[in-house]
């Protein structure tokens, strides 16, 4: 038989069936607006900061582009700082540095702190207890407080050491939420079945917990992103951060070290803040939806 | 509680105490070979010097014993550590470190307790109001408007208040504890100073804050509700305000302390940063200034100290919490 004629059959019966697939995308979506919203700022989020390279004069981001301390005009939207930088332009190219370290430190996170709360929540005995008793000492050191005496000894930070630094120390609660859930689940009627038709420890992780654990991994994901996002601001208000690189974070400390607030150029802390209210909010709302998916019974309460 | 609990969660302080110590030891040395030499280059570099450096560098160099093997360096240093002696101040040379942190810690635990301790009762009545079928429609409109408070870092809260409040319709001052010039003193008036000028900073956390233990209060309040006891309460036929308070929210209330003590960490952290934006004289100014002038020293101390604050405030909530919670009896496993 020839490709040609099979070819029709396939994507007769396929069509219907995506578009039921889509149908129920999209009515799913209806009973879970939180997730919906959530996804929606943080895509709008992203986009804008894949599209800044081809929108914006980089000229705009150098110190003494323009005059120091225009308040918001047509010229410029968002006014100027004390070093005379278009503030647009500023949180344009600030944005997608800002998620690049919650993304590289949450994914980094998420990969340590899934490890170990399989290992933990999976194996009992000596190798279970001592991950676990790492990761509740690691819970009870305020990590903000650690990164801050790394990070003074790093002398040129940049985003991609930072997001590193900051994920060493990110994992604690991905794998209290990992591990927990899957002292829950082991204890389903399929774990021993698994184990009854001859399945390692290891293969039972990998093929039958991590499909199951997926909404979760999501939900935790999202979670470290936010908590790196926030790690990083934390360094970078105290004087931390990368001080060529124009993150969010950083542009707050420069109004912070030039007193702006006390000044009333509300527009140089007030514009990163919003983008980083946004992004928190968005981060928090995907987190709560994905909750939402793994765990039908909050849908009462939500 | 059995001796048992006692002494396991004791150690487990004790634990969490020698590896915050340790990394302190560790880290500036996996960093560099020589931790003096390379401290006093780097502030050399941003062209900072104090005056009588050759004899910083002298204090430390004795304090280290960099020449003598590595075991001898941290048992010494552990010593120090015990003993609260975490040597001289670069930036506020010759003052000790350990008598700058004393200085400094009333401020940020007044500041952090006052505040943690408002949140948490209004967030848990809030919660616990907005789970109760019965309580007014207004409570409802908390939820979207104390939720995206809760998302925003307090420290960017702080700079919305302090330019609302502060610099917009001047109704509270910019920063710092109390007014200049004023007298340190126990008297009425300063005492009024003080909490005129904490009126911001607290309200910074405490607006954040809420939202976090209203939302968590209300879960607890929703599945409390199903309970027999609740049904068994109102056949009884007692008065609504009793079977609110001492039924529902006394139940709802115990894993919110559990809570309590993990997020402990979270908001000694976010507080350092408020006391940056406030200027408020406590651990998170000195240690932004240690920053400013890469004082290592300082730095390492205070991180300790607020990393024991904060395992100390969480050995007293453990032992405090099989009283709150009768029905808990440790016993070993």
């Amino acid at each position: 038989m020839s490709a040609a004629s099979a070819a029709p059959p396939t994507t007769e019966s396929r069509s219907p069936e995506t578009w039921s697939r889509r149908r129920e995308w999209i009515s799913y979506g209806r009973r879970n607006p939180t997730l919906v919203a959530g996804l929606s700022i943080i895509t709008v989020i992203v986009v804008f900061g894949l599209l800044a390279p081809f929108i914006i004069d980089q000229d705009a981001t150098r110190t003494t582009a323009f005059s120091k301390d225009l308040s918001p005009s047509l010229d410029h939207p968002l006014g100027t700082d004390s070093f005379g930088r278009d503030m647009l332009a500023l949180i344009i190219v600030g944005t997608p540095q800002t998620v690049k370290i919650g993304l590289i430190a949450g994914f980094m996170a998420l990969i340590i702190g899934s490890a170990l709360g399989f290992i933990q929540g999976f194996y009992r005995g000596p190798i279970g207890t001592s991950v676990r008793g790492i990761t509740d000492i690691t819970l009870t050191i305020p990590a903000l407080l650690i990164l801050i005496t790394v990070a003074s000894q790093v002398r040129q930070v940049t985003v991609e050491s930072m997001a590193i630094i900051i994920a060493l120390l990110a994992w604690p609660g991905t794998t209290r939420a990992i591990g927990s859930q899957v002292l829950s689940m082991r204890e389903r009627a399929f774990v021993p079945i698994a184990r009854f038709n001859g399945m390692s420890g290891m293969e039972i992780i990998f093929k039958e917990l991590m499909p199951n654990m997926l909404p979760y991994l999501g939900a935790s994901f999202v979670a470290a992103v936010s908590t790196a996002i926030l790690f990083a601001i934390g360094l970078e208000v105290l004087g931390l951060g990368p001080q060529t690189t124009n993150t969010l974070g950083m542009t707050i400390y420069w109004s912070q070290l030039h007193s702006a607030v006390i000044r009333g150029l509300w527009w140089w802390w007030l514009s990163p803040m919003v983008v980083i209210v946004l992004l928190f909010i968005g981060l928090f709302l995907i987190s709560h939806g994905l909750d939402e998916l793994a765990n039908p019974r909050l849908r009462r309460r939500v | 509680m059995s001796l048992g609990y006692l002494l396991r969660r004791v150690g487990m302080f004790l634990l969490v105490v020698w590896v915050a110590a340790s990394i302190n030891f560790v880290i500036p040395r996996l960093a560099r070979g020589d931790p003096i030499q390379a401290q006093f280059a780097q502030l050399e570099t941003l062209g900072i010097r104090t005056s009588g450096m050759d004899q910083v560098v002298a204090a430390y160099k004795k304090r280290l014993g960099l020449d003598r093997p590595m075991v001898e360096q941290y048992f010494s240093y552990l010593w120090n550590v015990a003993r609260f002696d975490f040597g001289p101040s670069i930036t506020y040379f010759p003052a000790d470190i350990g008598r700058l942190i004393v200085q400094r810690l009333p401020w940020t635990i007044g500041l952090l307790t006052a505040s943690t301790i408002i949140a948490f009762i209004v967030g848990n009545l809030l919660g616990a109001l907005l789970g109760w079928p019965g309580s007014s429609r207004w409570v409802k409109w908390l939820v979207p408007v104390l939720m995206p408070l809760s998302a925003i870092p307090y420290y960017l809260l702080g700079l919305i208040l302090i330019f609302t409040f502060a610099f917009t319709f001047k109704l509270f001052p910019l920063g710092g504890a109390y007014s200049t010039g004023a007298k340190i003193e126990l008297a009425p008036d300063f005492t009024l100073d003080i909490l005129y000028h904490s009126i911001l900073p607290a309200l910074s956390i405490v607006l954040s804050v809420t939202g976090f233990w209203m939302l968590g209060m209300r879960g607890m309040m929703v599945t409390n509700m199903g309970e027999d006891y609740m049904i068994m309460a109102e056949a009884k036929g007692l008065s609504p305000l009793r079977i609110f308070l001492r039924y529902a929210m006394r139940n709802a209330m115990l894993p919110q302390v559990t809570g309590l003590a993990l997020t402990f960490g979270g908001i000694i952290a976010g507080s350092v940063l408020v006391e940056v934006i406030f200027d408020y004289p406590g651990m998170g100014w000195i240690l932004w200034r240690a920053i400013r002038n890469t004082d290592y020293f300082l730095i390492q101390g205070i991180v300790f100290v607020l990393v024991v604050s904060v395992a100390l405030a969480m050995l007293v909530l453990d032992l405090i919490y099989p009283f709150v919670d009768r029905r808990i009896v440790y016993v070993r496993r």
